[in-house]
């Protein structure tokens, strides 16, 4: 065993093949093209197939991982894809977005020595596989119970919620405050990393098992979540994301060429910005871009403003690179597409000209000194070290809070001092009679697989209460 | 989908008004609320104000003037037609109180924004003086509607062909003078809003306005309609779209709201030869 393990793990992970940085770097379409079968196999292979899997523990919906990438070496892609789904709804989406160096991936015994086995490249490929191979069948619907659902929001969470419950024989409406369901997944996550078709066929899929979907419903304003009581419905679940845009709180910051990220990221993708004539939204096409901030958000700025043709562009970020919460592969992929890093660097203000548009900005170097809240090292200002970016778009990507639209007009709904909904961490449970809460509503910014899995966990907690009466 | 029943042109064309089936909306919506439209699946997202609502037929009216490529798309569109999507009611109502002596001034597509709040406040129990203005007398609109609205209606043409000859401003500061007002509503262009807020801010008298910086969702998650009140940021789509007069930063809305000019100027030209294309 401890033979076949040496040898298994030493052979190198199966590279997933990718366009060339220069060549994606000026085009919208997916990065990384996928494995074929043959490549799957292989890398199944890696597995060690471990009795005590580290990988499960770090995976936070507890994908049977030894277990589909066992199917996946046997050539049983329809029972691999079963097993995945049996854990996590949206494989096609988790395979390509979780941080998976830091969960599944980080606790993968190989890794300890080697590369780790490339779990999230096997979960997209299964995703993949069963999208253009398999038979598109639905899975079994329970016989009507009579009760009516509504899930506020279509993000990852909501998507969960909605489609658990519809197959337990729930009536299920999502409402969606966009005109295109979907979330952070249509909204924010840009077509290269995720491509919209895949967001587009989960939500069909909800659909074809006869989840409604009502888009350009703001519920606070549209209606309330006390008249979709009255009109009938049993339970609500509220997975309305964060999506609140921080903004830095330096001089200059309303000058035009300074966009949240929230913003930015919205017009490229849900408004399709980068099409621009031929659709109608335009977007600011910078030449020298500046970005603040260093997680996903930050980097999938970045990387759409190289491709809408910028000459360079600048992540400014006051840490180092080691506190940088990107995934590793998005850092990887934004600076093989030539985006410079300004670590330990804080901006102070901005610079513009007299018909208000930005030029740049003036910044401070820092350096790290003692670990702070987040058991970060907290960056300090080194004195005197100002110096100017020039610069003519900033996109700022430091992050966002609860956006208060629904809350507010909720008030029996505990919110914590944050403005997050206070709902119970193991059944989603809110305060208000009827309502469940999951998501980044609930967290505060987190990730599509905590999303998804606080999702699963309201929806079984929903079942019980319409079925049993708790 | 959201079904125009209705539509009237204006102001020599320049202006249009839609009324369209959305009854979700026409239930919930109150005066100074706006909408978010989306013409079809390429469309921006564009932000009107409701210039009226028909809760009985489920139905919102709104008045937009055509200036650049989505209003012209929306302008192409005619009764039967559909707006693929609507958004609202968004922002928050007018406060309609009874102050006592109230003027409304209202210029361009303003007066259809300021008509259900003239409406309002007269219905509240307030004296309305209503000032609206226009280039020229055949861009006045609603003169009618805003005439039932109000208790005095003074009418102002740039040009002199009707009414007062000169500015808003003008037949304001008169009515100013004539004291005991308490309360200003000014909605129009941004240039005529400051110019109302500086005047009012002479007398001292409370003054609202309702901003129209760009949007993009209408519901607080992408801060493209910041604009600066009293020296802080608010967001125009969820904090207003109406404010105190006196502590708006007009000079920055103005610089704001020419982001995308160059743009969609463009953008216009492009849909414009496009359309002249098929036409021919
Ligand atoms: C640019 C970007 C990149 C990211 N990259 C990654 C990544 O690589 N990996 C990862 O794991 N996570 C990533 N994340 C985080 C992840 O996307 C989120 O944690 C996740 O989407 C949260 O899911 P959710 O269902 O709680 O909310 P959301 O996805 O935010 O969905 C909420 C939905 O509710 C709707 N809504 C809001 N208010 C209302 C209302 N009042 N009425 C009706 N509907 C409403 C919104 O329009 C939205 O569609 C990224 C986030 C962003 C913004
Ligand atoms: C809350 C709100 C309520 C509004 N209500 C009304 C209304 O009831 N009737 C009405 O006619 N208009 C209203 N507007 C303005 C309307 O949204 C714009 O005229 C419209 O977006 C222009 O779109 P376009 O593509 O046709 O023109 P564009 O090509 O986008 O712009 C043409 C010209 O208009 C300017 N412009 C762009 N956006 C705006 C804007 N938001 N406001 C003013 N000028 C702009 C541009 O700088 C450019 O010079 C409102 C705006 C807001 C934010
Ligand atoms: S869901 Fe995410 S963390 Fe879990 S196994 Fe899949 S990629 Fe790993
Ligand atoms: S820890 Fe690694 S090797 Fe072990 S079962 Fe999980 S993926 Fe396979
Ligand atoms: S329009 Fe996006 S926050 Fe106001």
């Amino acid at each position: 065993m401890a033979i076949t393990a040496e040898k298994k793990g030493q052979k190198g992970r199966v590279p997933m093949p990718e366009q060339e940085p220069k060549v994606r770097a000026r085009n919208f379409l997916e990065v990384p093209t996928g494995y074929t079968v043959k490549m799957a196999q292989e890398e199944a292979a890696r597995c060690l197939q471990c009795k005590k899997p580290g990988c499960v523990a770090g995976c936070p919906v507890g994908v049977d991982i030894p277990g589909f990438i066992e199917l996946i070496a046997q050539g049983d892609m329809t029972g691999a894809i079963r097993n995945l789904w049996s854990k996590n709804a949206l494989p096609a989406v988790c395979g390509r977005v979780c941080p998976q160096e830091v969960q599944c991936e980080g606790k993968c015994i190989v890794g300890k020595k080697g590369e780790p086995v490339a779990i999230g490249n096997l979960e997209r490929f299964c995703a993949d596989y069963e999208r253009e191979n398999g038979s598109g069948e639905l899975p079994p619907k329970a016989s009507p119970t009579g009760k009516k659902v509504a899930v506020v929001g279509s993000g990852p969470s909501g998507l969960t919620v909605a489609g658990d419950l519809i197959v337990k024989g729930h009536d299920v409406t999502i409402y969606e405050a966009f005109h295109k369901p979907g979330g952070v997944l249509v909204y924010g996550i840009p077509e290269f990393r995720l491509p919209k078709a895949i967001v587009a066929q989960e939500v069909n899929f909800l659909a074809r098992l006869g989840v409604s979907i009502q888009c350009n419903a703001v519920v606070g304003r549209t209606v309330s979540l006390d008249e979709l009581f009255e009109e009938g419905y049993d339970a609500i679940y509220v997975g309305v994301g964060a999506g609140l845009p921080r903004f830095m709180n330096i001089p200059g910051e309303n000058l035009v060429g300074i966009l949240s990220a929230n913003e930015y990221l919205t017009r490229a993708n849900l408004m399709k910005a980068y099409k621009y004539p031929e659709v109608d939204t335009p977007i600011p096409i910078g030449k020298n871009v500046v970005v603040l901030g260093a997680g996903n958000v930050a980097m999938d700025s970045a990387r759409t403003a190289m491709r809408l043709g910028a000459e360079s562009v600048k992540i400014v970020y006051r840490r180092s690179r080691e506190e940088m919460p990107a995934r590793k592969a998005e850092i990887h992929h934004a600076e093989e597409e030539g985006i410079e890093l300004f670590l330990l660097t804080n901006p102070t203000r901005y610079l513009g000209n007299d018909r208000g548009r930005l030029t740049g900005m003036e910044c401070l170097r820092m350096e790290l000194g003692e670990p702070d809240d987040s058991g970060r090292r907290r960056p300090v200002a080194v004195k005197g070290s100002e110096f100017e970016l020039a610069c003519d778009l900033c996109i700022v990507a430091v992050g966002s809070g609860a956006n208060p639209l629904l809350t507010s007009e909720t008030p029996d709904m505990q919110l914590n001092r944050w403005g997050n909904v206070v709902a119970n961490p193991r059944t989603g449970k809110t305060t208000k009679k009827g309502v469940w809460a999951g998501g980044d509503i609930v967290t505060g910014a987190a990730t599509v697989i905590l999303a998804m899995g606080a999702g699963r966990d309201a929806a079984d907690s929903m079942h019980d209460y319409l079925t049993l009466g708790w | 989908m959201f079904t125009i029943v209705k539509r009237e042109e204006m102001a020599e064309g320049t202006i249009i008004l839609n009324e369209i089936e959305a009854p979700l909306i026409a239930k919930k919506a109150k005066p100074g609320q706006f909408v978010i439209l989306k013409a079809n699946e390429e469309g921006e997202r564009i932000p009107l104000t409701m210039a009226d609502t028909n809760p009985e037929m489920g139905t919102i009216t709104i008045v937009y003037m055509v200036v650049g490529k989505s209003t012209a798309i929306f302008r192409d569109l005619q009764v039967g037609d559909s707006y693929q999507d609507v958004i609202g009611p968004l922002g928050k109502p007018t406060h309609l109180e009874k102050v006592g002596k109230v003027v409304c001034v209202g210029g361009g597509t303003g007066v259809a924004v300021l008509h259900p709040i003239t409406r309002g406040l007269k219905q509240v129990g307030n004296e309305v003086i209503c000032i609206i203005g226009a280039r020229n007398k055949g861009l006045l609109i609603l003169e009618e509607q805003m005439h039932t609205a109000s208790h005095d209606l003074r009418v102002c043409t740039d040009d002199g062909s009707y009414g007062h000859h000169g500015f808003v401003t003008e037949v304001l500061k008169e009515v100013l003078q004539s004291g005991d007002i308490r309360l200003v509503v000014a909605i129009g262009p941004v240039p005529m809003m400051k110019a109302v807020s500086n005047l009012t801010k002479e007398y001292n008298v409370a003054t609202m306005v309702s901003l129209n910086p760009i949007m993009v969702d209408g519901t607080g998650m992408c801060g493209g309609c910041r604009v600066t009140v009293g020296g802080e940021t608010k967001f125009a789509c969820v904090d207003g779209p109406e404010f105190d007069g006196h502590q708006v930063d007009y000079d920055e809305l103005i610089l704001r709201l020419r982001a995308y000019q160059e743009d969609e100027r463009k953008s216009h030209e492009h849909y414009c030869n496009i359309r002249d294309a098929v036409k021919s």
